[in-house]
């Protein structure tokens, strides 16, 4: 059980003069129950690539697999895929649209074909795994803040069940709080509920501090793809690409530089604090 | 009609005094619904030059609070003063939107020309500036910012960091003396936000343009000359940025966060390390622990 990319290539507007390759010959494994951080620069093919395991997109060539299946084959049931690969696009507030948030996280699993209450315990189990307080169920999700917004669009692909949730950039906009709410919503959906997440970041910080894995895009080719210790140890090359690591890899690599006895494979704080705690002496 | 110029805040970029703001909600027949406070007595200065950061967690006002800043919104009480003129004096709106240029948060739904330049030249062309000087402006202004390469280019084809920059440069043309920029980062890549922030600075630094930037991104205030803090409506802090990244714990409380260095450092010193308060970058991390060898 896992999503196979191979060798997948994707070219925007192929066959006329603006021809532009998105994807070049794109290969990797997604096993079931992985926390994936992608990663890349704007226009690096982050998007493009997300979009094609969910079926949204088809390769100009390759194939993609789920679950031992090719998705693009005539016969596939897409439909059935969109609802065991969930997306969460950027700015996924945008995409509510009901008069209520209860009808809004409905509106998935009801076009699935279930009945209605299936898909009304499915959307009340929903909105409860996103932590939206009771009294907001059945008010405007236009009058909620930036954060429980977002948390609602989220249920609404919650609902759905997805086995593979992908997002998108989930806590742009949002403010440090907000953004640690979401990363910690998004980590228990891992933990809890086992799902296989991929997120894409901008923020080295919480990729660190959050993922097993890290796939990093640059120019449509994947650059780097492992734990996020090792892609990190290619700090100089990431910079080139228009990426950073953490700022604690930065001061680790500043410190050994300056004689520190310290470890410089550290990519969060607590490791960072471990680390410089031992360098002194201090534990 | 107020008078224009009052004699007591001359040399403030901006002064606001008691602002207060509500936003009305109506229903359907026009009826009252409900007054949200969004901003709740503000007294709030800039000084001509200054770089200012505002910092508050969403739904805290500052939006709200710099569309004061030129003009977007009205106070409900109290005044807004831009350079010296009421920002509810009509006579002067244009001169304060041009005085005061501000750039928001989505590139996408800033930029309106087919072209670059185009784009850079829409403000001072309908301030009635002669063509020839708005080449001028459009060569000065991208040349200002870093995309003066780009001049001739679609914005369509530009990274989101790149578009900010060409918000920027449109602003630039119409000669501001202030800029506020509302969280201009956030939707940004690593890069986009670096070359955002340089030029932001560069502005400040070498043209003296006064820099209001509202931003989630604690990293990006560290060399802000003061920061506001904002909380239901209200400025709940005021200072240098090593006097406010000093208060971790306050700072959390008000939903926001300290750049991952200070709170390295700040976890340090609770382990028992002997660091000062506030550190704010890595230098002076690396250089603090030294002492601690």
């Amino acid at each position: 059980m896992s999503i196979i990319v191979n060798h997948v290539n994707h070219i925007y507007d192929e066959d006329t003069a603006m021809a532009s390759p998105a994807l070049i010959d794109v290969n990797l494994k997604i096993p079931d129950g992985q926390f994936i951080g992608l990663i890349g620069h704007t226009g690096s093919g982050k998007s493009t690539l997300i979009q094609h395991l969910n079926g949204l997109l088809k390769p100009s060539s390759g194939e993609i697999f789920f679950n031992n299946e090719d998705i693009n084959d005539p016969s596939y049931n897409k439909k059935n895929l969109r609802a065991r690969v969930g997306l969460v696009f950027q700015y996924p507030e945008h995409q509510l649209f009901e008069t209520d948030c209860f009808k809004d996280v409905c509106f998935g699993p009801k076009n699935l074909g279930l009945t209605q209450r299936d898909y009304e315990l499915r959307a009340y189990e929903a909105l409860k795994e996103v932590g939206l307080e009771d009294e907001y169920f059945y008010q405007s999700p236009f009058d909620l803040s930036g954060g429980q917004k977002r948390r609602v669009a989220i249920a609404g692909v919650l609902a759905m069940k997805p086995e593979v949730m992908i997002l998108d950039e989930p806590t742009a906009g949002l403010d440090p709080k907000g953004r640690e709410d979401i990363l910690n919503l998004i980590s228990d959906l891992h933990s809890k509920l086992g799902m296989t997440i991929i997120l894409v970041s901008h923020s080295m910080e919480d990729v660190a501090d959050y993922v097993d894995r890290i796939i990093v895009m640059n120019k449509g080719r994947v650059e780097f793809d492992g734990e996020p210790k090792e892609v990190f140890r290619h700090y100089k090359e990431l910079e080139e690409i228009g990426l950073a690591a953490p700022q604690v890899t930065y001061c680790m690599q500043e410190l050994k530089a300056e004689g520190f006895d310290v470890d410089t494979d550290v990519t969060t704080l607590q490791e960072a604090k471990q680390e410089i705690l031992k360098a002194l002496g201090r534990c | 009609m107020k008078s224009s110029k009052i004699s007591t805040v001359m040399g403030k970029m901006i002064d606001t005094q008691k602002l207060v703001f509500e936003y009305i909600r109506r229903d359907e027949e026009g009826n009252v619904e409900g007054i949200t406070r969004a901003v709740d007595g503000v007294d709030l200065k800039v000084e001509q030059g200054q770089f200012i950061a505002i910092l508050g967690h969403n739904g805290s006002g500052k939006s709200t609070l710099a569309k004061h800043f030129n003009a977007l919104l009205y106070p409900t009480e109290g005044e807004v003063y831009v350079d010296s003129y009421n920002t509810e004096d009509d006579d002067h709106l244009w001169d304060i939107r041009q005085e005061a240029g501000m750039v928001f948060q989505n590139p996408d739904n800033q930029i309106i020309g087919q072209v670059v330049e185009e784009d850079v030249g829409f403000g001072p062309e309908n301030m009635g500036i002669p063509t020839e000087e708005i080449w001028e402006r459009v060569d000065e202004a991208l040349k200002a910012v870093r995309m003066d390469k780009y001049r001739k280019a679609s914005p369509n084809h530009l990274s989101g960091g790149q578009k900010q920059r060409v918000s920027i440069a449109g602003v630039i043309a119409m000669h501001p003396k202030c800029i506020i920029m509302d969280e201009p980062t956030a939707m940004l890549d690593p890069n986009g936000r670096r070359e955002v922030i340089r030029a932001a600075r560069a502005l400040n630094q070498v043209e003296g343009i006064t820099i209001i930037l509202i931003t989630h991104y604690m990293e990006e205030v560290v060399d802000a000359d003061k920061v506001f803090v904002m909380d239901k409506g209200s400025v709940v802090m005021e200072g240098t940025p090593r006097e406010i990244f000093a208060q971790v714990d306050k700072l959390k409380e008000l939903r926001l966060g300290v750049p991952q260095v200070t709170l390295l450092a700040h976890e340090l010193r609770q382990a028992g390390v002997p660091l000062p308060d506030a550190i704010l970058t890595r230098k002076e991390l690396v250089e603090a622990l030294k002492k601690c060898r």
